[in-house]
């Protein structure tokens, strides 16, 4: 590794989670010297494993992998470098009366499941996979592209507002009204038009609110519910899983695959400052007190931590610096990581179905969701949260000891500011306590089984990996904040009011679920400044 | 909708047994079977050869038991599935069957399938793919009640040119009578059972619709009574060579659904299907009507055709081009078979304007795996009029008994 001293390095990468090493390798492998500078011990940001208890392994942050684009783990290499994605199949939603609603991979019994409950939301349910499939193939090759300036007149600009208006043309007048609601509704109102039953529409609704400060019944959630889903749209196999190792497996191979480029990685190294002078980014000073030079600096943590810490205001014009701090990135998620003796028991699963080795679920209407969101809303965790539970260890041998388990639980919603006071460690267990009793409601020997509880608030994510809030995708995914608009109006094409200060954090377009796209937008953005031609 | 839930097992069988299961499972040979709207069926019994010869020369027996079925019934049953299909079904008389397709507003195909009527406010409707989402949407505002009833029916198609024959040995007396597309009610030995005089082979041949605890009986009988009028059971594969002779279009092969297309531009019309005969401009509105109207005025864009392919090897899913050279492209074969019957190459296909008159010639892009060799032809062939095989014994009263 080149010793960091004096040298002035092509670029430096202040956060090494995912986006900031898919933006690093690529830039490596144009042949740029670049460093990346990491606060933690350990790389990966929110997409990390680390063995908090005995031999279990947790994905203590995000824990599956659908939306990383296969061109990103093509071109990087990343099944070279150690990534396999292993998939997983169906989900489940229990109810409160002890029935269940389960999803099958096979056609034939997904049909005859749904039917269980309603033998038209059976049928409807090709017509809703097909509208979903229909928007998601409209939105795919926007994902790897660059929003354009809808101000501009730059050839660049105008070119991508034609290929956008030109993919809207091409789509036909039908589905453009339809796309225009999708992206505004809200996932109640979405799923109304498809089924009847309000088990079935609470178990798809799920997806529309994971991540975001939004009820079901929000305008806007139907899009966060498309975001998820996009992860189906490569038609590969596979595309939906766990990461082997825990998504740690992510950071892992993206940190070999830019090692193998001669790009560098330091770690417990905390940027204080991104140094600027005369208008543009020239280096970054550690907390240390360390000064590194480079020529580009790519800030991979959210635009509020880069521009509300990191930068002096000095160096930034008023209204973006209104615009960042108006920018909504609000804390709603919690997260339990838990080692098990075994595996639970859930009386509302049939014995034998494999539906236990997919997402778990215990929130069977919409108004059960919404009133965890109204909990939020008065900052209260949600006394009856919503979670997404998944239980890897089935699947993958490597998380934990035979016959052991580790168990991911997402829980929506827990605030980042209490209304009771600030987060202290008895509230903490208290938080952690409501979502394991919710559990145990679902599995008699649930609490009997837990070995080992990571319990992590909206504040403790921000404080371990540095999200602001502890908002996983760095900004909520609503219309107002999404495409030429993502993060903020007149800066969506990776570059600041600091000339060479770029963002690659998922803030930026496409935004947030592990997708790497900002990442590789964000170097293609640098490759070109520099006249560098495009991305290897 | 549903008296008693499902039971659990779908996840360890997904698949439903037919009523036939228990006779279809013991004679098949080859453990060919096939996975048709959430049954398993046999795909091949013995040989396709011998099954398809069956059809044309003697009698055959096929579960047609997964064909969705729905009992549509009540005052407005008629104005509902008026405004439904783009047939005119007030035309359609009791104890008549109907061939239709069903349009979404843009005129774009939802599925095709038959429609029986047993009395002035009681029909079934017999679908390709499950419509209960489709036609319970269609229903508000009309006073009507739709209910399938797939599981409670067993159909089983008798087809063929001693067909008439073995189901008059079976003891269905008057079945000669019956004209093609009509229905007719029948008690066997205590037994009730309706006949139709449809099939989807293009051949002599009747449908037979029971109560599912009355089939293996009855398919006990018919295999006897037919045993020395050479009959056999066939599976979906040789069925699929008659169908193609026979110019019938298979959704999912043919076309794509509108309820199920993702890109831009799979939908089919009727009019683009060759089926513009099915559609009804002069009665009542219709669902697509206006996009139709629209569509016959500036004239599809492309449509299904039958091909005259050179040379015996089937074109299955060939491109097709305006020129032998191959640059520009017209379109392309969606089924495509050497005729035995015929013995001609021939093919489904769909192309574009204005390749799609009769005698128009196009060039079609043909491998061929020789000894895991490919090989590439490009063979020409001729738009040519569907159906490919069309016996005068299909439509004859009383058919022969040979």
């Amino acid at each position: 590794m080149p010793a960091a001293g004096r040298r002035r390095h092509d670029v430096i990468v202040v956060g090494a989670g995912h986006n900031g090493l898919v933006a690093a390798c690529y830039l490596a492998r144009a042949g740029l010297d670049v460093l990346v500078l990491e606060q933690n011990d350990y790389v990966g940001g929110a997409a990390v494993s680390r063995r908090l208890y005995r031999d279990f392994t947790y994905s203590n942050c995000s824990y599956v992998c659908s939306l990383l684009r296969p061109e990103i783990m093509r071109t990087l290499e990343l099944p070279r470098f150690g990534l396999q994605i292993i998939p997983y199949e169906g989900g489940c939603t229990m109810m409160r009366d002890g029935g269940h609603l389960a999803l099958y991979d096979n056609h034939d019994a997904l049909r005859r499941e749904i039917a269980r409950h309603s033998q038209r939301d059976a049928e409807a349910y090709t017509r809703f996979s097909r509208d979903v499939l229909r928007q998601c193939k409209f939105i795919k090759p926007l994902l790897l592209h660059e929003p354009p300036d809808p101000t501009s007149f730059r050839p660049r600009d105008i070119r991508e507002l034609l290929y956008l208006g030109q993919r809207l043309y091409r789509v036909g007048e039908q589905r453009m009204y339809d796309t225009i609601r999708f992206w505004t509704m809200s996932a109640a109102d979405f799923l109304d038009e498809y089924f009847d039953t309000e088990i079935v529409k609470a178990h798809f609704a799920g997806s529309s609110i994971i991540g975001t400060a939004l009820g079901p019944r929000s305008p806007g959630s139907a899009y966060v519910l498309l975001h998820h889903y996009m992860g189906d749209i490569d038609e590969t196999v596979g595309a939906w899983g766990f990461a082997r190792g825990g998504m740690g497996a992510v950071s892992g191979a993206l940190a070999a695959s830019l090692a193998a480029s001669g790009g560098a990685v330091r770690t417990g190294a905390p940027v204080a400052q991104i140094l600027v002078r005369n208008g543009r980014a020239r280096g970054v000073a550690l907390a240390s007190g360390e000064e590194l030079e480079a020529s580009t600096v790519i800030s991979n943590l959210d635009i509020k931590r880069t521009f509300l810490d990191a930068v002096a205001p000095e160096h930034l014009p008023e209204e973006f610096l209104t615009a960042v701090r108006r920018f909504k990135i609000r804390g709603s998620s919690g997260k339990l990581n838990i080692a098990l003796d075994g595996l639970p028991t859930f009386p509302a699963i049939p014995a034998g179905s494999p539906c236990i080795r997919g997402d778990l679920h215990i929130t069977d209407s919409i108004a059960m969701m919404e009133r965890a969101y109204d909990d939020w809303k008065d900052g209260r965790w949600s006394a009856a949260p919503y979670v997404d539970m998944l239980i890897p260890s089935q699947i993958d041998p490597t998380m934990a000891p035979d016959g052991k388990h580790y168990m991911s639980v997402f829980v929506q919603y827990c605030p980042y500011r209490l209304a009771a006071g600030p987060w202290t460690d008895a509230r903490r267990q208290e938080f952690g306590a409501t979502v394991i009793d919710a559990i145990a409601r679902q599995s008699p020997d649930f609490k009997s089984l837990i070995l080992h509880a990571e319990i992590r608030t909206p504040w403790d994510i921000e404080n371990e990996v540095g999200l602001t809030e502890g908002n996983i995708f760095q900004g909520e995914l609503t219309m107002d904040q999404l495409l030429f608009n993502r993060p903020v109006p007149g800066y969506a094409q990776y570059r600041t009011p600091v000339r060479s200060l770029y963002l690659s954090g998922s803030c930026t377009h496409p935004g947030g679920g592990v997708m790497g796209a900002p990442g590789a937008n964000a170097a293609r953005r640098v490759l070109a400044d520099l006249g560098r031609g495009a991305l290897q | 909708m549903r008296a008693e839930p499902l039971p659990l097992h779908h996840f360890r069988k997904p698949l439903l047994e037919t009523p036939f299961d228990a006779r279809t499972r013991a004679l098949q040979q080859n453990d060919q079977f096939v996975a048709w709207a959430g049954y398993t069926t046999v795909d091949v019994f013995t040989s396709v050869e011998q099954e398809y010869f069956a059809i044309r020369n003697a009698v055959t027996l096929y579960d047609l038991t997964p064909m969705v079925k729905y009992r549509v019934s009540g005052p407005d049953a008629e104005r509902y599935l008026n405004r439904l299909v783009t047939r005119d079904v007030r035309r359609l008389k009791v104890g008549r069957v109907s061939y239709v397709v069903w349009c979404n507003d843009s005129g774009h195909i939802i599925d095709d399938g038959t429609v029986f009527r047993f009395g002035a406010q009681d029909f079934r409707v017999c679908t390709a793919e499950r419509q209960l989402d489709w036609f319970s949407d269609s229903a508000l505002g009309f006073d009507v009640e739709i209910e399938e009833v797939t599981e409670a029916i067993a159909a089983l198609a008798v087809q063929g040119p001693t067909s008439c024959c073995v189901l008059k040995r079976f003891g269905l007396s008057g079945i000669e009578r019956l004209k093609p597309f009509e229905l007719g009610e029948f008690v066997v030995r205590g037994r009730p059972l309706l006949a139709s005089r449809t099939g989807f082979t293009g051949d002599l041949g009747y449908e037979l619709w029971m109560r599912p605890a009355d089939a293996l009986t009855a398919w006990d009988e018919l295999m006897a009574a037919g045993q020395s009028r050479g009959i056999r059971a066939i599976g979906s594969q040789a069925l699929n060579l008659a169908r193609i002779e026979a110019g019938f279009l298979l959704p999912n092969v043919d076309f794509v659904s509108a309820e199920h297309t993702v890109r831009v531009g799979r939908d089919r019309s009727p009019l683009e299907l060759g089926l513009g005969w099915l559609v009804d401009f002069d009665k009542p509105h219709f669902n697509g009507r206006r996009a139709l109207l629209a569509e016959r005025q500036r004239g599809p864009r492309r449509q299904l055709v039958g091909l005259d392919v050179g040379g015996n090897k089937p074109a299955h899913h060939a491109l097709l081009y305006a020129d032998a050279g191959g640059r520009r492209e017209v379109g392309s074969v969606t089924s495509a078979a050497w005729s035995p019957t015929c013995k001609r190459n021939i093919a489904l296909a769909m192309v574009e304007a204005p390749c799609f008159a009769p005698g128009h010639a196009v060039w079609a892009d043909i491998y061929l795996n020789r000894e895991l060799v490919w090989e590439r032809r490009m063979v020409r062939a001729q738009v040519v009029e569907r159906p490919f095989f069309a016996p005068e014994r299909r439509r004859l009263t009383p058919p022969a008994d040979r």
